[in-house]
């Protein structure tokens, strides 16, 4: 086996690793706040993303862009929050998560009514190439875009997390996380608590935006960046910002190592076993997942979900 | 209150029960006995463990120490299937009915137990199956005449008041035909005349068809009318166990009750 | 004045226990039946039988079959379109492995190879319940289109995967036209429909609601989970795979496995959310819902858009499309999460009261 070859993958899955969280802290803000599985939330990745390159293309300077964008999430958080879930309040979970579907869809073909739906690239000035220091002393390739991109994102979320441990907001919404009743009962106002939540997951979502866009183009199938946080979010669990992230390098990681060397290792051996040509290739669209329920079975309050026992 | 009643042998023995979730001992080290066609109650301030205990018996709580011997059979834990086919029948403190479904539809659950049609035939709802259907209906019909339920037969039973949800969860519970039932505060938040009510259909029940009640209720009036043996807990533990007269006596009971501090 | 049950006393648990208790559903849904088998196959042109009625009721059967599982049993599913695929593509290869395979008996055959897989991935739900079993039924979606892509056997070696259904011929009968297809597709959708309803009030049905409204009072009760949940996936799974055998046989003839994607699922999703969760009637509302709204969409938005002087730019109508399903679906779940066929029995309650509303 080539050992450095191995490390590059290995590394890179690690740093996609990083972008995986940076989705998969979307989900976990909204759903710590309010207890809603956002299931937009990758349309909001679209959104942000098409927002904002149909704004620089339309020659908005990169702040000026990022800013509109930025409102417009505000906009969007708040409308959601007003129109979507202060009606289904005390709804049981399941509806709120399918409304986020219906949210989806509506986001999804509001961005392309809006902007077209024609693919377009993204420059953040910082190019897809590997990094010459890593290569000439270790005969390593890693992207330097990934590790910008990593780098972003791990700030972000770091950033989040002492925002939600340290700030008075933050602690307000752990609070209304653990119990609503309670949060209510101490004069905290749910109403604006989700509005700031979302508008959170907004940020989050535009940034992500950015990276993802940057790397694969602003495209339609942005929208499926949550589609690669959901077996995240199973790994570490729904309500841990701690499991976002060490879920999503998990994930990262074993995904690309399977994706290069499952078939690489098994695609012979198979074939020969059952006489017809077997080839693995691709199976990285699922086998994030089924490591994730694997590891369900093993341990199902994920993990770093404590045991839980309903109450009766 | 044994009149007329045989009461008889010991037919649930639980021996050194001790339940704990993460830090907190629900119960630690408890033994008890239930006597066949007794009413056995169980008290205690609140979070003493009461609801874990019958949790234990009949299967939903797994404890960690101790044994529990049913009809002679000695397990470490119960689990709830063959709980319920050993004849044990539950209510709940919140009350647990199937909120999507009418009156008639909860009770019918009820015996699911007994049904024994496989659901190809059901598809087909022809011979045994409709044949059964209507058999159980006829004997659900017994359940809602015993509790006065005939006018809301076919309501879905989000819509009924408290005191009526109660009563139809515990008519889901006899719906079984249960040798024993284990009821949770079946009387928590009622009025005095519904309270009157359930007491009747509790008593009745026991009278005649003989079955064996646990039952928990913190308005101490009722418990010491209706029950013959008490046992008591606090913080996990019991702290006393006998006739109503014996424990309403029992200075740690007495204590407990008034929050005498440990 | 019509539809009124006073007067019709049930003197005997029998006669309560109908399928259809109250005499006007009886006559009704006869009258809908003689009309969609006979009147139909006369009035239908090609186009109202193979582009709308055939997809529609197809569509209605898998819609059943996610009510089975999600409405009924409560566990929600995002994998609906991966089970018809199952379906289909196991139909194919009976048809095409087995010599002599009547067709029929391949559609079964292929319904119990879908309730297999979906057992398989209805056992995660054992252990996790709500969003991850959702997220889990995931992995069914994209493992099952993979894997039908990927190995060449299933799909015979043709070129990505895309099978050709074979000409369906019952008892020496070809059913090659789309009035024959029509009353094919009908028959089964009927009598799956039927055996469904069957089902739902009976102690499965109920142990099914049990285990979705409380399933710890369910299991107290001595309803076993396991075996509940798994028979809910299977049957389901049974009832899309069908449907997914159906969209082969009875509908487009070619296809492939991209056909069932994730889109499909939702779509399968939106019907039952819109038509009715936990109601099988809801089913075929949905399914004509969902089958509907693009058709008239796409016919009458362009000639709209022009009376009033606008014109629609590429793609118009497939984002207006999207905008009003998603918004439809978060209108239903907040003014009336019952669906339609909530609304449809609000309005026979209504109308049974009439003239007197109480
Ligand atoms: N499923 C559970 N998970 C965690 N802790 C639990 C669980 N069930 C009970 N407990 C804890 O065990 C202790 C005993 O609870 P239990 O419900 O048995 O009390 P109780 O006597 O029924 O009280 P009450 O009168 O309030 O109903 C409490 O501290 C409670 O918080
Ligand atoms: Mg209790």
């Amino acid at each position: 086996m080539n050992w450095q070859f191995f490390l590059e993958v290995l590394v890179g899955g690690l740093l996609a690793g990083v972008m995986y969280s940076l989705v998969a802290l979307g989900f976990v803000l909204i759903y710590k706040a309010s207890g809603v599985f956002n299931f937009a939330q990758g349309a909001m990745v679209f959104f942000a993303a098409l927002t904002f390159v149909s704004l620089v293309e339309r020659g908005f300077g990169f702040w000026v862009a990022f800013l509109i964008t930025f409102g417009a999430m505000v906009v969007f958080g708040v409308a959601t929050e007003r129109v979507v879930l202060r009606p289904l309040v005390n709804q049981p979970p399941i509806t709120l998560f399918m409304a986020t579907i219906g949210l989806t869809f509506v986001l999804e073909g509001l961005s392309q009514l809006l902007w077209g739906s024609q693919p377009h690239g993204l420059e953040l000035g910082i190019e897809d190439m590997p990094l010459e220091w890593l290569s000439q002393n270790a005969g390593i390739n890693v992207s330097q875009f990934d590790l910008f991109a990593a780098l972003v994102a791990g700030i972000l979320v770091s950033g989040l997390a002492l925002f939600f441990q340290k700030t008075r907001i933050g602690r307000a919404l752990r609070a209304v996380a653990d119990d609503h009743q309670a949060a209510l009962a101490v004069g905290i106002p749910l109403q604006q608590i989700w509005a700031i939540v979302w508008t959170v997951a907004g940020f989050v979502a535009l940034v992500s935006g950015l990276l993802w866009g940057a790397r694969n183009g602003v495209q339609f199938s942005l929208t499926f960046t949550a589609l690669k946080a959901l077996p995240v979010l199973i790994l570490g669990g729904f309500e841990s910002v701690a499991g976002a992230i060490v879920g999503g390098l998990i994930i990262g990681a074993s995904e690309k190592l399977a994706e290069i060397y499952i078939p690489e290792f098994l695609n012979a051996p198979l074939t020969e076993a059952m006489g017809v040509s077997v080839n693995l290739a691709g199976l990285e669209i699922w086998f994030p997942y089924a490591l994730a329920l694997a590891f369900l079975l093993i341990r199902p309050e994920g993990l770093f979900g404590e045991k839980h026992i309903d109450r009766v | 209150m044994s009149d007329g009643r045989n009461i008889g042998e010991v037919i649930l023995n639980l021996e050194g029960i001790s339940l704990a979730f993460g830090g907190v001992n629900a119960l630690q080290d408890i033994s008890f006995d239930v006597r066949e066609h007794e009413v056995r109650a169980i008290i205690g301030p609140n979070g003493a463990g009461k609801s874990s205990m019958l949790n234990v018996i009949n299967g939903v709580y797994h404890p960690q120490k101790g044994v529990i011997t049913f009809h002679g059979q000695t397990r470490r834990n119960m689990d709830t299937h063959a709980a319920a086919a050993q004849g044990i029948g539950r209510t709940f403190q919140n009350i647990a009915l199937f909120k999507g479904m009418s009156v008639l539809d909860n009770l019918m659950t009820g015996r699911n137990l007994k049904m024994k049609c496989n659901f190809l035939q059901q598809a087909l709802y022809w011979g045994p199956a409709r044949r059964e259907e209507l058999e159980h209906r006829r004997k659900i019909e017994e359940v809602i005449d015993f509790l006065e339920i005939e006018h809301i037969r076919k309501t879905p039973v989000g819509r009924l008041p408290y005191g009526l949800q109660k009563r139809v969860e515990l008519g889901r519970a006899l719906a079984a035909e249960p040798s024993m039932l284990l009821l949770d505060e079946p009387m928590a938040g009622m009025n005095v005349e519904e309270k009157q009510d359930m007491c009747r259909f509790i008593l009745d029940v026991n009278d005649e068809f003989g079955t064996t009640i646990v039952l928990i209720e913190h308005d101490m009036g009722v418990v010491m009318d209706i029950s013959d043996r008490v046992v008591v807990l606090d913080y996990g533990r019991k702290i006393a166990d006998g006739t109503p007269d014996e424990v309403k006596s029992n200075q740690a009971v007495i204590d407990a009750y008034l929050g005498v501090a440990h | 004045m019509l539809y009124r049950d006073a007067g019709q006393f049930k003197d005997t648990y029998a006669a309560d226990q109908q399928i259809f208790p109250i005499r006007q559903d009886r006559i009704g849904i006869t009258l809908v039946l003689l009309f969609a088998f006979l009147v139909v196959p006369v009035i239908g042109n090609q186009y109202w039988l193979s582009a709308i009625l055939i997809p529609f009721l197809i569509s209605a059967l898998a819609a059943l079959g996610l009510n089975i599982l999600t409405g009924y049993a409560g566990q929600l599913s995002l994998g609906t379109a991966a089970f018809m695929a199952v379906g289909a593509f196991a139909a194919y290869n009976f048809v095409l492995r087995v010599p002599g395979m009547p067709i029929l008996v391949s559609f079964v055959l292929a319904g119990i190879m879908a309730a297999l897989v979906g057992i398989v991935f209805g056992l995660p739900s054992l252990r996790i319940k709500g969003f991850y079993l959702a997220v889990a039924t995931l992995a069914a979606q994209f493992f099952v289109v993979w894997a039908l892509t990927k190995f060449g056997w299933f799909s015979n070696f043709s070129s990505s995967g895309v099978i050709s259904a074979q000409t369906v011929v019952i008892l020496g009968y070809p059913f090659d036209t789309p009035v024959r297809k029509y009353l094919m597709v009908l028959t089964i959708v009927v009598l799956m429909a039927l055996a469904a309803k069957n089902m739902v009030r009976s102690s499965i049905g109920r142990a099914w609601m049990a285990v979705r409204d409380m399933d710890v009072a369910a299991g107290v009760i001595g309803i076993r989970l396991m075996h509940t949940k798994l028979l809910a996936f299977a049957v389901s799974s049974f009832y899309c795979g069908v449907a997914g055998a159906l969209y082969a046989y009875g509908y487009i003839g070619t296809v492939e496995p991209e056909a069932f994607n994730l889109d499909l699922s939702f779509r399968v999703l939106f019907m039952i959310i819109i038509g009715g969760v936990g109601s099988i009637l809801g089913s075929f509302f949905g399914a004509a819902f969902i089958t509907f709204l693009p058709i008239l969409l796409n016919t009458y938005a362009e000639p709209f858009a022009q009376a009033i002087g606008l014109q629609l730019p590429a793609g118009m109508v497939s984002n207006l499309e999207l905008i009003i399903f998603g918004a439809l679906i978060i209108f239903f779940l907040i003014v009336e999460p019952l669906g339609l066929a909530r609304m449809w029995q609000i309005a026979k309650e209504k109308m049974r009261l009439w003239p007197f509303p109480h």
